[in-house]
């Protein structure tokens, strides 16, 4: 998979072949593609790593990432925050899903390279004095998990879900939470979770 | 995934040229990124291999509008799934397209994905999913189709060749196809508006070869007519799961009426066609009849019929490969087409997403 196994402090083979290209530079992305007006220039080598700014749950990172790392792998394995969970990694069970600017989205599917806008993981939800978020209540309260591997999804899921005004009814709610896969089937006590927090959060 | 270059354009004409740089000679040399929802996936399982993606995400400013104007709506392909579909104008005026997205993939996947990169998502064929079988014609022209002889039920039954079969896997294409819509592009030549009816091919003998694109070109946006049949609209689909999967059969209706009677219907056919399928054979057994609920299913669905036999016959009269000798899963009547992996033939993999 695309997870660049090496640590900040480390310096790897790849990053130090890497520096012979453009990423030691330090120059800004954006004008490297503006100055690219040539068609016959010669493209950034494949690989090559990417310096990137991620700030993630209020916290701003500087990485140098490889391009096809994905944003699940460098939360996880660059940053350390292992609450979000690597399900099937094809974007078809909703255990990674985090906010990126606000919206929830699949962080497998999102090259970290390409994200725009802060990041919100599960670690980022409770409150600054480390109350739990009402959905992470809720869930609690309603039993809305069995082995909890695809609670943090459906939690940043069902956030969104009542952000966004889709949960007026439990079929709308079973509707717009169809993109988290539970396989201990908890689903109608999820349902109920998010019912329960609705009312606690409001819209917002 | 194979390693590749990351560019980020800061305009349409920029990533124009990003993607002239690449070589010619490779196989899917450059891939434009924007949601990543579609390209991610398949180049994790290996059957995309670009050598650049040019992330064209920063576009959004410019080619992310939705705007209902007195001559239709105006789409930006930047615009994302979700924002479209929750669209108070095109949710009034334009239900077919606001329910063609509501109606595809799940709510992350719609946050992410934008309009361009939806209409020319791939299909969901697991012959072409899983590099592990050879046989892919749309992923190694000349190498055979696995999907003819194996697990074929949710494939194309219009538009299929006998080197491809893949049915195409969007929902609001059929939308597009069947209002009118017309889709922008700039390209290594400039600008230039085609329908959208053109956008893809046929597979023929060709399946590897999707679109009408030249390399390079790049989907800006769509325009789609405006029209009193667009409000008198709906997007069917019907699917193996209530939610969060791909069609079996959908159909995108919109009806210009007279009193009771059709003056025209705009009918689109999807998870049953190659490509996003005009159904212009059954707007015609509409056309000036009276609508009831008796009428229209016979009317259309004998023409349907009638399309839709020849493939089946033509798959069922292909020579057979030698016959390894009774299978002691082969049933009656199924002429020996079982699912290759396993004898109780489960549901293919790798149907979840869109």
């Amino acid at each position: 998979m695309a997870a660049n196994p090496s640590s900040e402090a480390g310096v790897s083979r790849r990053r130090v072949l890497a520096a012979g290209g453009v990423s030691a530079a330090g120059l800004p992305l954006m004008s490297l593609a503006a100055e690219r007006a040539a068609p016959a220039a010669p493209p950034r080598a494949p690989g090559a790593a990417v310096p990137v700014r991620l700030t993630v749950n209020g916290q701003a990172h500087s990485l140098s990432v490889d391009p096809r790392a994905s944003l699940l792998d460098t939360v996880r394995e660059r940053l350390g925050l292992t609450g979000t969970k690597k399900g099937c990694d094809h974007g078809q069970c909703g255990a990674c899903t985090v906010h990126i600017g606000g919206r929830r989205a699949l962080s497998c599917l999102t090259l970290a390279v390409a994200v725009r806008g802060p990041v919100t993981t599960i670690e980022g939800l409770a409150g600054p004095g480390g109350g739990l978020h009402p959905m992470q209540q809720a869930f609690i309260d309603q039993d809305a998990f069995q082995c909890g591997y695809c609670t943090p999804g459906q939690i940043m899921s069902a956030v969104a879900c009542v952000q966004e005004g889709h949960a007026g009814s439990d079929d709308e709610i079973r509707e717009y939470m169809s993109g988290n896969l539970c396989r201990c089937a908890a689903y109608p006590h999820i349902v109920k979770a998010v019912v329960q927090a609705r009312g606690q959060m409001g819209r917002t | 995934m194979r390693p590749f270059a990351y560019e980020r354009a800061p305009d349409a004409a920029a990533a124009v040229r990003l993607a002239g740089s690449a070589p010619a000679d490779a196989r899917s040399p450059v891939q434009y990124l924007a949601g990543g929802t579609n390209l991610v996936d398949y180049m994790r399982l290996d059957v995309l291999r670009p050598q650049i993606v040019v992330d064209i995400n920063d576009l959004q400013d410019a080619h992310g509008e939705i705007e209902a104007r007195p001559d239709g709506l105006h789409l930006g392909a930047l615009a994302r799934m979700a924002d479209v579909a929750d669209h108070p104008a095109v949710l009034r005026d334009y239900p077919v397209i606001a329910q063609s997205l509501q109606l595809a993939a799940s709510a992350q996947l719609r946050n992410m994905a934008s309009l361009g990169g939806n209409v020319l998502q791939r299909t969901r064929c697991q012959y072409f999913r899983d590099p592990s079988w050879t046989a892919c014609n749309k992923r190694d022209p000349g190498s055979g189709c696995a999907a003819l002889h194996g697990v074929n039920r949710k494939h194309a039954v219009l538009g299929a060749s006998e080197h491809c079969i893949a049915s195409y896997p969007g929902d609001f294409g059929q939308a597009l196809v069947a209002l009118d819509a017309a889709v922008t592009t700039v390209g290594p030549r400039g600008p230039r508006t085609l329908r959208f009816e053109d956008l893809h091919r046929p597979p023929g003998d060709t399946p590897q070869v999707e679109t009408n694109l030249m390399p390079g070109e790049l989907i800006t946006g769509f325009v789609v007519p405006a029209g009193p049949w667009t409000r008198r609209s709906l997007y069917l689909k019907v699917r193996d799961r209530q939610s969060y999967e791909f069609a079996l059969a959908s159909a995108a209706v919109a009806l210009d009426m007279d009193g009771g009677a059709v003056r025209q219907a705009r009918i689109a056919l999807g998870g049953v066609a190659t490509r996003p399928w005009r159904a212009r054979e059954a707007e015609a057994a509409l056309a000036g009849k009276p609508l009831d609920h008796a009428a229209a299913p016979r009317r259309g669905g004998r023409r349907l019929r009638r399309r839709g036999r020849p493939r089946r016959r033509r798959l069922q009269d292909r020579p057979r490969p030698p016959n390894p000798g009774p299978r002691p899963d082969a049933g009656a009547g199924d002429g020996g087409l079982r699912c290759p992996t396993t004898p109780a033939c489960p549901s293919p993999p790798n149907r979840l997403a869109p």
